[in-house]
């Protein structure tokens, strides 16, 4: 008999077959996780967790008797029956057709919920699974990247700051070596002998001691400690780096007319972005600008919950946009996104000069450029004239209207899934 | 021997050592039981969990469908909802059993007297065992099959290989031999059979005989009866015919089909010994604690923990209780064992009158040795299933007949219902009884070469119908061309037809 420890093996061997498991039932996950993201709060958007799958899409079919025709079943534990007794038949199908596992329904075919845990990085590379930056390719050839430093070996000559002291030291070392330099134990050690020679009163040895020690002295002298020929500096070349970096520009609309509701809207969207440009970039920043009909860069708090009166005047934001991509996050290091939230309910005065900033300013600055137009459910408001006046821009931004919250995540997909009809049309 | 084998929950590797020794040596010599080398491994929970996705065996080949029970498995035993087995035993020699690191020591010496005595017992000795698997190739088997799918993967592409094993598993439960195959033809001893014949007839004749009027001529076979024959048609076992006979199958692909159903037909006694079983390893370890017990191996502390977990193990809630889903095999299994011992020592006039060849034999381990090695859970049932137990467990027999309004209790635990609830168990237990029966019946072989497939409906059971057309989806992709399965009554006359054409690749 041998008893064998197998619990330092590694474990992780179903892992394999739990891939090709979410690979197979990809289609019904990202549904499910659609489902889930759209009920949850907004916070937990990028946690893991158990979704509910149908089972019919990853079910395994076999050839088995549904509920049709005569059953016939022993059980245990009679009590009052006698042979020849007639029972009513219970509401469920106890006491039918086969036992344990699923239970029967359509016919005997299984409709079990499946639930599946996904961890928080599988959740949100099902939810941005099929979504795409819109014209990334061309994007990514013109504007991300930037010129870095990248590390690549030693030169002999250099700036003091670059100094490579492990290689400079290891240098010497092994000329050191090469060369035979005494080391100050050894001169220590022969010190030592002569000590001992001198007080023995022995003069032969004292003398000749007395010659080793001289030529060590001088070979010391003349085979320098770190000569500059040891010397290495550390060497950089420059490379094309992508920008890992992003800023994203959010611009709510908070005059009077904004409710709550199309206040958390907007949030999710907000937050949407947030999540999908955090999955791509090592570096998300967030500047929040709210508007009246003069512009304001606020924290996030105040962004979402203090509320002024006042006019519309969208202009205004998107000259401070402006002012803050010109300040802070020049375009050539940081690639821009801009999400703008309002109700469209635009000063008409106004819109001529919100074209002209989105058209000579925004639009070319930035890498995507999303409308959101919010409205109270079931409202059938005409668009606005914002809208309309977005809309004539060439190239258009991305733009939706959405009046429900489950709205939001459609919406988001559609503004960011690979917009094939434009780019080709480009 | 009466030296306490551990003293509290803790264990070490030295402790199962001493305690497999001991309950060793109780096997072989007080219950005589012949087994298979045993090797014992000790595994953590997440390893028990993959060894759950892959039927129990140490290595399979990759599908998703194991991920998916993987899955299932680990939710449910994260949520709580089950806890994991203590054991998994797997018929192979050497008989490899997992036992869990979490179990106290006294689990440890239940789970080797259960699975590696009980179970590896019954793996050894049983007929369908015997016969029908090759403990010590199934390891080996697995291997090469694992290596094999990888190699077509990465030959053929993981969606082919994927999609081929989808359609297989789909027929798993087809794709066995029910009854032992047919010899390979012996050329010499056919030679020698025809001879004989030969001169038996030379023997027996008789001038007389010619006088005889003739019998009708015997019907011409048809070119339909000729193919049928030259097919070996009806043949049950969907998978083996495909992998013989369909037409447009690569060789590879027949080659996983063959895995396939092997594995099947490795699995399948233990869908048809799951009574016998698991109550052979309940009642060994109840003999081996018993045994310990008495001879002061283990303390009283330790044997009252082993009685609440057997007490567990052999729960059987009844009908209308709300954990009762179905017959607990333990349970049943323990039951009727533990009362044939009673026949063969204490036996009763009812005994006498039911299994006169073991009442009062006063062997009960060597009458029970050889029920283990002959029966199966429906002839186990059918044969040996006394009143006695059918009282104590208070069984009925309840019909459900759509037809009609209610239920009806056809029989109950008296004297005029023992035979009757005996033999409907039995039947629930007859695999080739529950599984629908259905069999490729014909080939059209001068048309458009559609496979023709028959279900022979009992009692009105028809085919969960969504299921039964994806099914037959995937079965026509292997075919290749269309395929009609017929769902028809006892008479013959035919109640539905499912129609498939195979999905163009």
């Amino acid at each position: 008999m041998y008893v064998i420890d197998r619990r330092l093996n590694p474990s992780g061997k179903s892992l394999p077959n739990r891939q090709r498991f979410l690979r197979r039932a990809g289609k019904v996950l990202r549904e499910a996780v659609r489902n889930v993201s759209a009920e949850r709060p907004i916070r937990e958007i990028g946690e893991g967790g158990v979704v509910i799958i149908p089972a019919r899409g990853i079910d395994e079919p076999t050839f088995h008797t549904g509920s049709d025709g005569m059953h016939t079943r022993v059980l245990p534990g009679n009590q009052e029956f006698l042979e020849g007794d007639r029972l009513a038949r219970p509401p469920s199908n106890m006491g039918r057709g086969h036992g344990a596992g699923a239970g029967a329904s359509d016919g005997g075919d299984a409709e079990d919920d499946f639930r599946v845990a996904l961890s928080a990085d599988e959740f949100l590379s099902l939810f941005l699974e099929d979504l795409e930056l819109p014209d990334l390719e061309r994007r990514k050839l013109s504007r991300t990247e930037a010129a870095g430093l990248r590390r690549a070996g030693y030169q002999k000559v250099g700036s003091p700051a670059n100094l490579a002291i492990s290689r400079t030291m290891r240098n010497a070392l092994s000329r050191r070596m090469a060369l035979r330099r005494p080391r100050s134990e050894d001169l220590e050690a022969l010190q030592d002998a002569l000590v001992l020679a001198e007080q023995r009163g022995d003069d032969e040895a004292t003398t000749r001691l007395r010659g080793l020690m001289d030529a060590h002295d001088l070979r010391k002298r003349t085979i320098p400690y770190i000569d500059p020929i040891d010397i290495r500096y550390r060497r950089y070349e420059p490379t094309p780096r992508p920008i890992a970096q992003a800023v994203m520009f959010c611009i709510m609309d908070v005059s009077g007319s904004m409710t709550e509701h199309m206040k958390d809207m907007a949030k999710r969207f907000f937050m949407l972005l947030y999540v999908f440009l955090q999955k791509r970039y090592k570096q998300v920043e967030i500047v929040f600008i709210r508007h009246t009909d003069h512009a304001k860069e606020v924290d996030e708090q105040t962004f979402f919950h203090s509320r002024e009166t006042g006019g519309t005047k969208v202009s205004s934001a998107l000259e401070e946009a402006l002012k803050i991509i010109a300040d802070r996050y020049p375009s050539g290091d940081w690639n821009i996104y801009v999400a703008q939230a309002s109700d469209g309910d635009n000063e008409t005065s106004d819109n001529e000069r919100a074209i002209a900033l989105m058209r000579d300013g925004l639009l070319p600055l930035s890498q995507y450029y999303a409308y959101l137009e919010v409205d109270e459910p079931h409202s059938d408001m005409p668009l606005s004239t914002l809208w309309k006046a977005y809309d004539n821009l060439d190239p258009s931004p991305s733009m939706r209207r959405v009046t429900m919250r489950q709205d939001i995540y459609p919406v988001f997909r559609d503004l960011f899934a690979r917009r094939v009809h434009e780019a080709q049309t480009a | 021997m009466s030296a306490l084998l551990f003293d509290g929950a803790d264990w070490s590797f030295e402790t199962i050592q001493r305690i497999y020794d001991r309950v060793e040596h109780i096997a072989l010599h007080d219950l005589n039981l012949d087994v298979y080398p045993n090797q014992i491994e000790v595994i953590t929970p997440e390893q028990m969990l993959d060894a759950y996705a892959a039927s129990g065996m140490p290595i399979y080949y990759g599908h998703w469908s194991f991920g998916k029970s993987f899955v299932q498995h680990e939710g449910h035993y994260r949520k709580g909802y089950t806890d994991l087995a203590y054991e998994i035993v797997i018929n192979s020699s050497p008989c490899i059993s997992y036992i869990m690191e979490g179990n106290s020591a006294l689990m440890q010496t239940l789970v080797i007297a259960h699975a590696a005595f009980g179970h590896n017992h019954f793996f050894k000795n049983n007929r369908l065992f015997r016969e029908g698997t090759d403990a010590s190739g199934i390891l080996d088997y697995l291997q090469f099959a694992r290596g094999f799918i990888v190699q077509c993967e990465e030959t053929y592409g993981e969606r082919q290989v994927e999609r081929l094993l989808d359609a297989a598993h789909a027929l798993r439960s087809h794709g066995v031999h029910r009854s032992a195959r047919r010899r390979r033809i012996d050329f010499k001893a056919e030679q020698a059979r025809a001879q004989e014949r030969h001169a038996h007839d030379e023997r027996m004749y008789n001038e007389l005989w010619k006088t005889l009027p003739h019998a009708a001529p015997t019907r011409v076979a048809t070119s339909e009866d000729r193919l049928a024959r030259l097919l070996d048609l009806p043949e049950e076992n969907i998978l083996y015919f495909l992998e013989k006979t369909a037409p447009r199958l690569a060789p590879w692909q027949r080659e996983l089909l063959r895995i396939v159903r092997l594995l099947g037909q490795y699995f399948y006694p233990q869908r048809q010994t799951k009574v016998m079983n698991e109550g052979t390893a309940t009642y060994v370890h109840y003999k081996i604690m018993q045994t310990l017990h008495e001879a002061g191996n283990i303390t009283d502390g330790a044997f009252l923990e082993f009685l609440t977990s057997h007490t567990n193990v052999v729960c059987q809630p009844a009908f209308d209780d709300r954990r009762f889903s179905s017959i607990n095999p333990y349970a049943l299994g323990f039951a009727m064992m533990r009362d044939l011992e009673r026949v063969c020592v204490k036996p009763t006039a009812e005994d006498w009158e039911w299994f006169p060849q073991l009442a009062g034999c006063h062997d009960p381990i060597n009458a029970l040795k050889e029920i283990w090695a002959e029966y199966r859970d429906e002839s186990f049932i059918a044969q040996y299933l006394s009143p006695r137990v059918m009282r104590e467990w208070r069984m009925f027999q309840l019909v459900d007949d759509p037809s009609e309004a209610h239920l009806l209790v056809e029989a109950i635990h008296d004297e005029r219902g023992y035979r009757r609830v005996r033999r409907a168990l039995a039947r629930e237990y007859d695999l080739s009884y529950s599984d629908p029966q259905i069999e490729v019946v014909a080939v059209d072989l001068e048309g458009d070469r559609h496979l023709n497939l028959q279900h022979r409906v009992r009692e009105g059971r028809l085919l969960a119908s969504r299921e039964a057309s994806e099914v037959l989806a995937l079965l026509a992709d292997l075919w290749g061309y269309p395929v009609v399965l017929r769902e028809v009554d006892e008479h013959g006359n035919g109640l539905r037809e499912h129609l498939c054409e195979p999905r163009i690749a």
